[in-house]
């Protein structure tokens, strides 16, 4: 088992290797540079070269590269051109509204969606059956940020029970924290849960078609054991294949959302960055990113393993 | 007759797909005395898997029909609300299935499996139930039971797989037990260890066996009776000795000349009857067989032959069967003399 997680933490390696190469060079290839927004268009190209020199950027591209490479290596992403900090500081003070928001949307996925999905696969064909799937075939069709200004405008702004935009970190309170990340919860988490739902009932229907279903039928087990008991579990993976999927999305793709609501989390930071062409922030983020994604799958294997017996045998 | 234990009569399986409708089941009838063990022979595709799974209704509600009784200690199962159906099943009458892999649920352990039952219909705590599973692990030839109660079923071999099987089957000592193909997925060897076993806890715990199988080879040793199904009916009920001495359906007869000969000449090419099976959609109108028979005329394709009583022990659907039989013995005499 640790042999294992050892073996794919190395194989990540190459992957953030390959991955900050095809990002440092298609920022600097890309027309525009920090400069020009640090010191304004009225400067002259003397003032221009020197901040250049300053910063580095007069270097050839691959001595740049070297350069932040050699520091990446020991987790020291360079210090952002505007924010006069580090880059993983700032990093790590946007993190937090991000990750909260990436797990209340999960959260409100899953409960919607697996029991939801389950249902629809018990009564499969049926109107029940129907009427969920057409929910879910709404809920992938209507983008996330129709969805977002829907629940501002009536829950925000008509019925005023949840505050409009805004956050509020978590030494605030729990619901102070909560009431804030709510509608961009839902608005972020719909997509995942119409995904979700749909996961669930096809593998659910695949597995209560089995003949271990049939065989536990045989012996007598009630229906809500067969259910809960026995299909479920199998059931589980592909779900859980999904979950992960969509996690790393939640994780790293709430820039319209975060937009929309104000929330100070990653996707606003990266929105920022990218207009003030701060190179370092852009890198960092982008390969923080890349990790976590890596991270994720390593876990979903992991759990794979303690779900399905026969993974764990292959991991040995 | 109060030593029946199952009474088939007149049962009919009907299946409403979204093609259509299709009777899988077309009015079987036959029984099953105490510890009694029958055969259930007929080409795949002939309804023997429908027909046992019906007996325990194992078919999903909505999409079935079915008609007819299985009087079962007295009561029709047929009758039975679910939650009566579901004291019967795993505890009165057990099924085990063709292939044990994919019956065992994987993600459950073998002895978890085998308790399961033992809690359900016993109210056992949870740790007898794992004791008595052990238990039944080693009454079904499993070696270190202990260790094997905790593996999945994966890490047993095909062999053992099935010995679990029949013990997650025999958790509670059912009074009958179905037993669909339980032999066909393995090879020839672990076949024979399995009848053995079968054969032992018929006679030890004193259970009734309906033993379903495609291979006539495989009933002579082990069934005193076998019932043979074409085309969801039955065409022909015999003793043991009766079916292997005179078969008297020309399906059986086939059957019988297609079993493979171990000590015979294995250069000679084996016997197969002509055709297939036809699907559900495509049912004759007369005899279900004519297209395949040798024997068939225009009186057999127009109806449906019906069934005689040719001994007390033996019955036949065939128009033709005592001309057939003359005709055979003819032949048998003039190999006799020559
Ligand atoms: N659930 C079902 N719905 C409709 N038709 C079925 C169903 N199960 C089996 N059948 C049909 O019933 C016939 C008999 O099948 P089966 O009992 O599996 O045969 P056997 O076990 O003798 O090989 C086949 O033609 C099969 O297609
Ligand atoms: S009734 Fe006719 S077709 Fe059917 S089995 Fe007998 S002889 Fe053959
Ligand atoms: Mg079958």
């Amino acid at each position: 088992m640790w042999s294992y997680i050892i073996k794919r933490l190395f194989s990540l390696i190459p992957v953030l290797f390959i991955v900050s190469i095809v990002i440092f060079s298609i920022i600097h290839l890309t027309p525009g540079d920090p400069t020009t927004y640090m010191l304004g268009e009225e400067a002259t190209p003397e003032q221009i070269a020197d901040a250049k020199k300053q910063l580095g950027l007069d270097q050839p591209i691959h001595v740049q590269y070297f350069n932040w490479v050699k520091k990446a290596a020991i987790g020291d992403l360079g210090s952002s051109y505007h924010m006069n900090m580090s880059v993983n500081d700032a990093i790590m003070s946007h993190i937090g509204p991000t990750l909260s928001l990436a797990i209340l949307a999960e959260i409100v996925a899953l409960l919607i969606a697996i029991p939801l999905g389950i249902i629809a696969a018990i009564k499969r064909g049926t109107a029940t059956d129907q009427t969920v799937m057409g929910f879910s075939l709404l809920g992938m069709a209507i983008p996330s940020f129709l969805l977002a200004l829907f629940l501002v405008l009536l829950i925000g702004v008509k019925l005023q029970w949840l505050p409009v935009a805004g956050y509020r970190p978590l030494d605030s309170g729990l619901w102070n924290h909560i009431k804030y990340l709510i509608m961009p919860a839902i608005s972020l988490g719909s997509i995942q849960a119409a995904l979700i739902a749909r996961m669930t009932r096809s593998s659910m229907l695949e597995v209560l078609n089995t003949n271990y279903i049939k065989m536990a039928r045989a012996k007598g087990v009630v229906e809500r054991r067969i259910i809960y008991g026995h299909a479920l579990q199998n059931a589980f993976l592909p779900i859980l294949t999904v979950i992960g999927i969509t996690f790393g999305g939640l994780v790293t793709g709430a820039v319209v959302t975060e937009t929309i609501f104000n929330i100070p989390g990653i996707g606003s930071l990266i929105i920022n960055s990218v207009a003030r062409r701060d190179y370092t922030v852009i890198q960092g983020i982008v390969l923080f990113v890349t990790f976590v994604y890596v991270m994720l799958n390593l876990v979903i294997d992991i759990l794979y393993g303690v779900i399905d017996p026969r993974v764990r045998l292959e991991e040995k | 007759m109060s030593d029946v234990l199952l009474d088939i009569k007149n049962l009919k399986t009907h299946f409403y797909t979204e093609t259509g409708h299709v009777t899988a089941v077309n009015g079987v009838s036959f029984n099953v005395k105490k510890g009694e063990i029958v055969g259930v022979v007929g080409e795949s595709g002939c309804g023997k898997s429908v027909m046992s799974q019906t007996i325990l209704r194992l078919f999903e509600e909505g999409t079935v029909e079915y008609e007819g009784e299985i009087n079962f200690n007295g009561r029709n199962l047929l009758k039975l609300n679910k939650r009566q159906i579901n004291k019967v099943r795993g505890n009165d009458i057990s099924m085990i299935f063709q292939d044990p892999l994919s019956t065992l649920n994987p993600v459950h352990t073998v002895g978890r499996q085998i308790a399961e039952s033992i809690i359900l219909h016993q109210n056992a705590s949870k740790k007898e139930a794992e004791e008595k599973a052990i238990e039944l692990l080693r009454l079904v030839g499993i070696p270190s039971p202990e260790k094997r109660a905790k593996e999945y079923p994966h890490n047993l071999s095909g062999g053992m797989r099935q010995r679990a099987m029949i013990a997650v089957a025999l958790a509670c000592r059912p009074k009958l037990l179905i037993a669909d193909e339980p032999t066909t997925a393995l090879d020839v060897t672990i076949q024979a260890q399995i009848l053995d076993l079968m054969n032992n806890l018929n006679e030890e715990l004193d259970m009734g066996i309906i033993f379903i199988t495609h291979d006539l080879g495989v009933v002579a040793d082990l069934c005193s009776r076998v019932v043979v199904m074409y085309l969801g009916e039955i065409v022909e009920e015999a003793s043991i000795e009766e079916l292997f001495d005179r078969p008297l359906h020309p399906y059986t007869q086939g059957l019988i000349k297609s079993i493979p000969q171990l000590d015979g000449d294995r250069s000679a090419m084996l016997h197969t009857i002509e055709g297939t099976v036809p699907p559900l959609t495509r049912v004759p109108k007369g005899c279900r067989f004519a297209a395949r028979c040798p024997f068939a005329d225009e009186k057999c394709v127009a109806s449906a032959p019906p069934v005689t009583e040719y001994t007390a022990t033996q019955k036949v659907k065939c128009w033709h069967f005592e001309k057939i039989l003359k005709n055979q013995e003819g032949i048998a005499d003039v190999h006799t003399y020559s």
